[in-house]
């Protein structure tokens, strides 16, 4: 019976109390990223052997501080333990707290609790209990909450398999309320909630009647019900917080029994690194090297390995063309998948290393402290302190950092964050840069220590950074939306990173990207292969029309070969799509493959150098396959001219720093404004920017 | 009298007396900002505006409108 049907296990608790790292140790790489039903936020699940017989799935759901939901992950956690038919539904919750914030973390135990779903209480950190004085009697706090609790250490790894003991029996728990503040609230009221919804717990009742929306699970008749018990906002409002009161008594009333702190013992380090990190300059000129460091080591870590991976997979194209025999097959082999595949790969390096800077910072806690500076600053274009995280990890991917603004609770600060956001280089336009710098910026030092292509690209980040603040200060202009704004964060003690969870969110983060934009990657180049070796008649002709044209002008076999060859891509149906779109994109300084090269990146900008790879491998013809880098290098205009010069390479690096070329943000923006007005917006806004910009410093230039 | 957060200096404390329900969302109530319990002011931001608090336990950053319609007795 038992073996058919899978146990949910829900994972609950505060941000910054490690639950992450308790779902890492319980479900190792065992884990993959879903999303929850209709919505598209991450839902982490993994799979957890608890004993021989006995295997579960467990749920990581979003860190929340209450049950009662402010912003749309804090949403999540309501309707999953709330909605018997979810399909995350969870058997049991295990509810993790930390030793530190034990007083806060048990309002959220004594919400859930009161569902009378099992619940075990989870206590982590334990490791540090002894350095920070603190001692608590386990037992008298099991009677107290009636509950299991259990002390571990998810960093130390103590206490898992005690856990997983305990929630083998998870059955035999007692699922009784422990707070039953209803009755001092307004025993008339709430009696009338028991005969309403006797089927279901009183505290279940109350968080539907409180809800803003209805519930989606919600019969029509409870709906009605619901209604008439809700008419009385300020009362329900002036209810919720008596019940908050009320549960803090309680849980002091406890805590008073069996937690004990002895202060002497608490270190002061905490204040000390407070006061360094928010100082009005230290704070700012430490948040600048943090950042100046990022970005210099994604430049110089991610070259060495990134030359590499361009190597071998030159190497490997060049290996399948001499090996196997040659016709269609080999060359879609050879030009069309390992190009594409090679084009994938090749950004695993820096995406690995942001990710690693990006997930390590949020981590120590920095991160909060950062919001906490920009806060003022950031109102002033409009956004909020929050709207920094969204921004740094833009720089990443701007999908997962438009998904991070939902923690702004005012709509107009997100909605302008959302709206800028894409502007931040994210790590598809590194690619691109990489390659364009390493082609028309000199490889040298200045004042010794700072390298020109580093600072370049340091340049553009900030060029990034920079459209974006300038557009949120337009947009806070132009828009006219009521802000109201309900600002509170939490400044969590600082920690070390653990090196698991980075390398968790790292390999994940890489999965995510490989599956995700890397199908498009390798379908578009086998797309763009195609249509570069096939054409219509004048391309079936070519061999023989280019004979006779230069039959005259003596040229050896080599160069009549490459003559054929790059004739044969210009009479290719891409060829004659590059021509059609040859004259709008000139004025840029762009020929009609540089063109076909900027349409296939408007699926994704990293297309760019793949189908660049792509366009020219199939024009090289298999005679000198050589790098992406080398191909490029190599690519002359009609005099004779280095294809990527200066002027050239100015002006792409500005069109891919300010154009909106990425389907996939489109889509999301769409998804998290509900309305194409926005992702449109920027489309036409980005586009004509980066048309401009690109125009002007082409023509400045040459 | 009519001393709210926002009035504390760096290191003040104060004991929370009341705040108006429609000004205070529940979070920062489930957050542990309670009326009766002890508030200190830990750091205030560069361009003085967010607060940074202690509040029942808790650290919390909350911006100075906020703070300035928590009413408190200094001690």
């Amino acid at each position: 019976m038992e073996g058919s049907v899978t146990t949910n296990i829900a994972l609950v608790g505060n941000p910054n109390t490690g639950k992450t790292s308790l779902f890492n140790q319980l479900t190792g790489l065992k884990q993959k990223v879903g999303n929850y039903p209709g919505i598209t936020v991450d839902k982490k699940v993994g799979v957890c052997k608890i004993s021989e017989d006995f295997t579960a799935e467990i749920i990581d759901l979003p860190g929340t501080y209450s049950i009662n939901p402010t912003t749309l992950d804090e949403t999540i956690v309501l309707e999953t333990l709330l909605n018997k038919d979810n399909e995350s539904h969870p058997s049991l919750v295990i509810v993790v707290a930390e030793v530190e914030n034990l007083k806060r973390n048990l309002l959220l135990f004594s919400q859930i609790k009161d569902l009378q779903i099992p619940t075990i209480l989870v206590i982590n950190m334990a490791d540090q209990m002894e350095r920070k004085g603190i001692s608590i009697d386990i037992e008298q706090l099991k009677t107290e909450l009636k509950t299991e609790v259990i002390l571990i250490s998810s960093r130390k790894k103590t206490g898992i398999e005690t856990l997983k003991r305990k929630i083998e029996n998870y059955k035999n728990w007692n699922t009784e309320p422990i707070a039953s503040t209803a009755d001092r609230i307004d025993k008339d009221f709430f009696n009338t909630i028991r005969e309403d919804f006797s089927e279901m717990s009183l505290y279940k009742a109350w968080l539907l009647i409180t809800q803003q929306k209805y519930c989606s699970f919600l019969t029509e008749e409870q709906k009605v019900k619901i209604g008439k018990l809700k008419s009385d906002k300020v009362k329900i409002k002036k209810y919720q917080h008596k019940e908050t009161i009320f549960r803090y008594q309680r849980i002091n009333e406890i805590l008073k029994k069996v937690y004990k702190v002895d202060r002497s013992q608490a270190t002061d380090l905490r204040s000390k690194l407070d006061r360094v990190l928010t100082h009005k300059v230290f704070g700012y000129v430490i948040f600048a090297v943090v950042l100046f460091t990022i970005f210099q080591s994604i430049f110089e870590w991610a070259s060495l390995p990134m030359d590499y991976i361009d190597g071998l997979f030159a190497d490997f194209s060049e290996l399948v063309k001499t090996n196997f025999p040659a016709g269609k097959f080999t060359d879609l082999i050879a030009e069309g998948v390992i190009p594409g595949i090679g084009g994938v790969i090749i950004f695993i390096p820096q995406i690995a290393i942001l990710f690693m800077f990006i997930s390590a910072l949020e981590e120590t806690g920095y991160m909060s402290r950062v919001v906490f500076l920009m806060d003022k600053i950031m109102r002033k274009f409009g956004m909020s302190g929050k709207s920094i995280i969204p921004l740094v990890s833009g720089t990443a991917c701007a999908i997962p950092a438009v998904m991070a603004s939902r923690n702004i609770s005012s709509w107009k600060e997100r909605l302008i964050t959302i709206l800028v956001v894409p502007f931040t280089t994210c790590s598809a336009r590194l690619p691109v840069y990489a390659i364009l710098i390493a082609l028309v910026i000199p490889d040298k030092r200045i004042f010794g220590i700072f390298n020109l292509q580093g600072l370049t690209l340091m340049a553009l980040y900030l060029l990034g950074f920079g459209a974006a603040i300038i557009s949120a200060i337009l947009l806070h202009k132009i828009l006219k939306i009521e802000n109201k704004s309900l600002f509170v964060i939490e400044m969590p003690n600082y920690k070390i990173p653990s090196i698991k969870n980075v390398f968790y969110e790292v390999v994940e983060k890489t999965k995510a990207f490989i599956f995700g934009a890397g199908k498009i990657i390798l379908a578009l180049s086998i797309v763009l292969w195609f249509l570069a070796s096939n054409g219509p008649s004048s391309f079936k002709n070519a061999e023989a029309d280019v004979t006779l044209q230069e039959q005259n002008s003596g040229l050896n076999s080599e160069e009549l070969q490459k003559k054929i060859a790059s004739y044969k891509l210009e009479h290719s149906y891409i060829g004659y799509m590059g021509k059609t779109i040859e004259p709008v994109i000139k004025p840029m300084g762009y020929d009609w493959k540089i063109g076909i090269a900027l349409i296939s990146s408007f699926a994704a900008r990293e297309v760019f150098v793949g189908a660049l790879a792509t366009i020219y491998s199939v024009q090289s013809d298999g005679n000198n396959v050589g790098t992406i880098k080398e191909r490029m290098a190599a690519e002359v205009n009609s005099i004779g001219e280095k294809r990527f010069d200066l002027p050239t390479g100015i002006s792409l690096l500005l069109f891919y720093a300010f154009a909106m070329q990425c389907v996939g943000t489109l889509a999301i923006v769409k998804r998290e404004t509900k309305s194409w007005k926005w992702p449109l917006l920027q489309l036409v806004s980005m586009g004509a920017l980066a048309y401009i910009c690109a125009f002007a410093a082409f023509n400045l230039l040459s | 009298m009519g001393d709210t957060i926002a009035s504390l200096k760096i290191g003040e404390k104060g004991v929370i007396d009341d705040f108006s329900l429609d000004a205070i969302p529940l979070s920062l109530l489930e957050m542990g900002c309670l009326p009766g319990k002890e508030v200190r002011l830990i750091q205030i931001a560069p361009f003085l505006d967010p607060l940074y608090i202690k509040v029942n336990g808790s650290h919390l950053a909350i911006r100075k409108e906020m703070a300035g319609q928590i009413n408190i007795t200094k001690i």
